[in-house]
């Protein structure tokens, strides 16, 4: 089997030739860094590859299918790990200055559970640092760009992860998503993502950015894809308190199902209209109109808490960062600076969170700090979780109705490298949309829709769903890129200046 | 792994001199508070699976959750929340349907994730209290201390300071930190304000220690031993002026570690804020630390220029929320309780006040019940661990539950002298082998053959020896000099080395001379 051949399929596909025998973990592996030497200078997507380590574990995944083991559907598919998971034989740097360089002794539960899977680990790639920003901007090393348009962002703080699969490094990457993460770097690069339920996927491992938030999620060319990813990963883990001991959704066969017949799909009246680009807008109506010709139930339905969510998110997770970054204080691991003898450890730890701590990451120490203080806590932090809570009352309300609920997922398509960074208001309007899932908990998924007339670059549909009914905004999405692709012809994937 | 950094200094302030203790009660009424850490006897952690032993090597009872590595998390231990559970009940609490773990924010090179976790505004246990009886000339006399809260935290890693003359912060090039501790399971008990105690402060105090201990101690959560800092103790004192009715400014005082220290602390700080309040000045509220040497404390961070802790629920960690099921069936495994247990056994031994005062100070109610449980009489066990063992540990500094010895092997030597196996003599020359690590009594009295002489032919031939060695004592004694005898049986125990039963061997003397 060619090389090209082998990055071109699906992970479905490369798994079942895997396992038929057609190639193997090895020539798959083979095959996808090969492309990661060919393009990664251009996208940056990765920040470490090491071909050696990628290539034994393949040849331990081809042995133990040798020996008759089945590890599953995705034995010997390749997957990129977004740099915030542990993994004990590769460093792990959430993209920070503070974590240069350091190896962890364990694999975070979701590696573990991937490498359970037969899955081959390519390396680490690039996004925010500490997964705080919406354009992997923020990193420590480097910016990585999008592969529709080398000048644009690849969308963040998973940003690395969607480069790569988009630019076909990688059949399959990991994310996490804490306000949209998973999600919009999947619209903005024409990808499939999914934020999972929270507790749905385990945190362990996962360096954390803001706990109550925190969710490990897919991201893929197709539905299927990230459905298999997101099955082969989730499920209760003991050593996730916030864990839900409940039974993985079967997004798999949501996933295949692909039809929405006599759904209730609620469009929530305030994720639209001013302030979002109009070729946004025009393709989430239209796809909008084609689940009603699809046999969906279409209303419209208010969230009014949801004008709020931002405001709230941008307290509740600079305070859960302020207390979850403390742990980086040059003690233990990581850089330190300063400790020349002459220094208190006041004075080292100071000096190194200074030099290892980027401005964005600074910046929500700061403001979480502040909005935790004694006196300030109740106006900022307590007011936060009421809002928090109505936001989960609406959705609540919402899911009486509907069954899914849909809107744009980011208010603009991909926007130009270095537009935003000098202005972190703008910078955090692109989780507009994506963030109410967030405080809420539930099930969301971003899917293509199309590309937006005036750029010719990808939009996302969201889908929402409550708790726990994760398959639901997969088979929502499987309808979608099922019917879009039969009126396009192929993949949105195809048109992209990176394709295979 | 270890941070060798430098530390700053620590301030350091004097202030007016002392008032006498006396002198300070005429003026003054004391307001305590106690704020006690007791250290789990869990098996693991409170968040993670390693190990808890005392004493281990450096940095060796470690994992990536007690280190913070970035990633780890925190889960609780289902032991360590039954633990809290029945202290709360012990103590008369009620136990919070639902609760949840906070993070205490404030950076420490030896608390890794540079916040503990740990209970703020919604404890585990809270509204209970605990009786205790102090001495006073009058008789016993009884305060019910009240108790605000019961709750859950973990504890810091221990930092060493090198290279200075003190071992102190002051002065050290650097520190050393070793994370074995961090993470053990604590609980931290609070009292209510403590009034009305007048100059009994420092006793009250002390027995309330005392009391929570032995409460701890019953049932069986904890080693709880002071000097290993397995229980440890925080107090608060504050003064108003006799007759007055709003409480003055507090310090509190750390690092008292043990019941006599205590005691020491609460006086000597009732006689400073005294004197500072004499001499007109204002008493600051601070954090102090107890100096075992000189039994007065020296000052640490001021309050005044508190930390924000930043409290905030821990988002790792899901609410505790024990069903009343769950502890109503924990309510039903509390074992008797200290003060039961006093009274039963006062009733039981018929004890006189002042016998049972003698054991509580002794602190060795414990030892003696289960010295009597392992079937020695009560009379017995009493005088074993109140006499010589009590002498014992009070030569080797150290607590009487601390010696080297079971209440179980004090039984046997209990039992073999009551047998006539052993005289007393022979049964502390036991005690000492059993002391010396030399076994259990049996294994004593075999290596060191210390078995009582009770074969007439081998005394007999003593006897003879000493009657004929020494013929004045004999004579006397057959010219019914009878105390004369004395001597010979003298003689007897020396050529036995000790060993001979000296009422048999006296018997066997006066036969052999003709005296009945």
């Amino acid at each position: 089997m060619t090389a090209s051949e082998i990055v071109r399929m699906t992970a479905a596909e490369l798994g079942a030739a895997v396992r038929s025998g057609q190639t193997s973990a090895e020539e798959a592996t083979g095959a996808y860094l090969d492309r990661v030497a060919e393009v990664d200078g251009q996208v940056n997507a990765f920040l470490h590859v090491d071909r050696d380590t990628a290539l034994a574990q393949a040849r331990a995944v081809d042995a133990r299918l040798a020996a008759g083991e089945d590890p599953g559907p995705l034995a010997g598919v390749p997957v990129a790990h977004k740099d915030v998971f542990t993994t004990a034989d590769m460093p792990t740097t959430a993209a920070s200055r503070i974590l240069e360089g350091w190896r962890p002794p364990y694999d975070a539960t979701v590696t573990a559970r991937l490498r359970q899977a037969g899955m081959v680990v390519l390396g680490k790639t690039n996004m925010d640092e500490f997964a705080m920003g919406s354009s992997t901007e923020n990193s420590a090393y480097g910016v990585t760009r999008n592969p529709w348009d080398l000048d644009r962002i690849p969308g963040g703080s998973s940003g690395g992860s969607s480069a790569a699969v988009a630019a076909f490094e990688a059949p399959l990457a990991t994310g996490t998503d804490t306000g949209g993460s998973i999600r919009q770097p999947a619209a903005v690069c024409g990808l499939v993502g999914a934020k999972p339920t929270y507790g749905g996927s385990s945190r362990y491992g996962l360096i954390a950015f803001a706990s109550s938030l925190d969710t490990p999620g897919p991201l893929a060319r197709n539905v299927l894809d990230a459905a298999l990813l997101h099955e082969a990963f989730s499920g209760h883990d003991p050593r996730d308190s916030t864990s839900v001991d409940a039974p993985v959704p079967p997004v798999v066969e949501a996933a295949r199902r692909a039809d929405v017949e006599g759904l209730r799909v609620g469009v929530v009246k305030e994720l639209g209209g001013e302030g979002y680009q109009p070729g946004v807008l025009r393709r989430f109506t239209e796809a909008v109109e084609l689940l009603e010709s699809l046999g969906a139930k279409v209303v419209e339905v208010s969230c009014p808490s949801f004008d709020a969510a931002l405001a709230a998110y941008y307290l509740i997770a600079p305070s859960e960062c302020s207390s979850n970054l403390a742990r980086f204080d040059a003690m233990r691991y990581g850089l330190r600076v300063g400790d020349d003898g002459t220094r208190s450890a006041e004075e080292v730890m100071s000096l190194t969170r200074a030099e290892g701590f980027g401005p964005e990451v600074k910046r929500r120490i700061i403001l979480g700090t502040y909005a935790l203080s004694s006196g300030y806590y109740d106006a900022y932090y307590g007011s936060a979780q009421q809002v928090r809570t109505l936001i989960k009352r609406d959705f609540d309300a919402a899911f009486e109705n509907v069954d899914v609920l849909v809107s744009p997922t980011t208010p603009t398509t991909a926007f130009p490298l270095g537009e935003r960074t000098g202005d972190p208001m703008a910078m955090y309007l692109a989780d507009l949309c994506t963030i109410p899932a967030n405080l809420a908990g539930n099930a969301a998924l971003s899917v293509p829709c199309g590309l937006a007339d005036e750029d010719n670059l990808p939009v996302g549909l969201q889908i929402m769903a409550p708790a726990l009914a994760d398959d639901r905004t997969y088979r929502v999405a499987a309808a979608v890129e099922a019917a879009l692709a039969d009126r396009r012809g192929g993949p949105l994937l195809a048109g992209s200046a990176f394709a295979v | 792994m270890v941070g060798a950094v430098t530390n700053g200094p620590a301030t350091s302030g004097v202030g007016p001199a002392p008032v006498a203790f006396d002198d300070a009660m005429r003026s003054y009424e004391p307001v305590l508070g106690l704020e006690t850490h007791v250290e789990l006897g869990t098996a693991s952690k409170m968040f993670c699976s390693c190990a808890t032993a005392f004493g281990a090597a450096p940095n060796t009872q470690v994992c990536p959750v007690c280190l913070a590595l970035p990633g780890s998390l925190p889960v609780v231990n289902g032991a360590a929340v039954e633990s809290a559970i029945r202290l709360g009940l012990a103590l008369n609490c009620s136990v919070a349907s639902w609760c949840r773990f906070a993070r205490k924010n404030y950076f420490y090179p030896d608390m890794p994730k540079n916040y503990q976790i740990s209970q703020y505004d919604e404890p585990l246990c809270s509204d209970g209290y605990l009786d205790v009886t102090v001495d006073t000339p009058e008789g016993p006399r009884e305060f019910r201390v009240e108790i605000e809260r019961v709750h859950m935290e973990e504890d810091t890693g221990k930092t060493a300071h090198m290279g200075g003359a003190t071992g102190r912060i002051h002065g050290a090039e650097y520190s050393i930190v070793d994370y074995n501790r961090a993470g053990i399971p604590l609980l931290e008990i609070v009292t209510k304000p403590i009034e009305h105690t007048g100059e009994l402060a420092p006793q009250v105090a002390r027995a309330y220690v005392a009391e929570l201990r032995d409460l701890v101690r019953s049932l069986g959560i904890s080693d709880v031993r002071m000097e290993q800092g397995s229980l440890r103790c925080d107090v608060n004192v504050s003064l108003m002026p006799r007759g007055g009715t709003e409480w003055g400014t507090r310090s509190e005082t750390k690092n008292v570690n043990s019941l006599r220290s205590v005691e020491r602390a609460v006086r000597s700080e009732i006689e400073r804020q005294a004197g500072v309040l004499n001499s007109g000045g204002r008493v600051v509220q601070e954090t102090r630390h107890f100096q075992e040497n000189t039994g007065t404390s020296v000052p640490g961070r001021s309050k005044e220029e508190a930390q924000d802790y930043r409290y905030f629920p821990d988002p790792d960690l899901v609410p505790v929320a024990p069903s009343a099921e769950w502890v109503e069936e924990l309510r039903a495994t509390l074992p008797e309780l200290p003060a039961a247990k006093r009274a039963r056994i006062k009733a039981e031994w018929s004890l006189s006040d002042e016998e049972l005062r003698d054991l509580v100070n002794a602190d060795a109610i414990e030892l003696v019940a289960a010295t009597v449980e392992a079937g020695a009489p009560p009379a017995d066990a009493r005088k074993w661990w109140l006499n010589e063992l009590s002498r014992r540990a009070t030569e080797t500094e150290v607590e009487l539950a601390d010696l080297p010895i079971t209440p179980e092997q004090v039984a046997r030597v209990v039992a073999l002298v009551a047998e006539g196996a052993l005289t007393n003599k022979l049964a502390r020359q036991v005690v000492d082998g059993v002391l010396n690590g030399e076994g259990d009594p049996d294994t004593v009295v075999e290596a060191r053959g210390l078995k009582v002489v009770s074969d007439d032919s081998a005394l007999g031939a003593a006897v003879d020896e000493a009657i004929a060695g020494d013929p004045d004592a004999a004579e006397k004694v057959r010219n019914g000099k009878v105390a004369a005898a004395g001597a010979l049986v003298g003689a007897v125990m020396r050529a036995t080395r000790g060993q001979a039963d000296a009422g048999r061997a006296r018997a066997l003397i006066l036969e052999r001379l003709g005296v009945q």
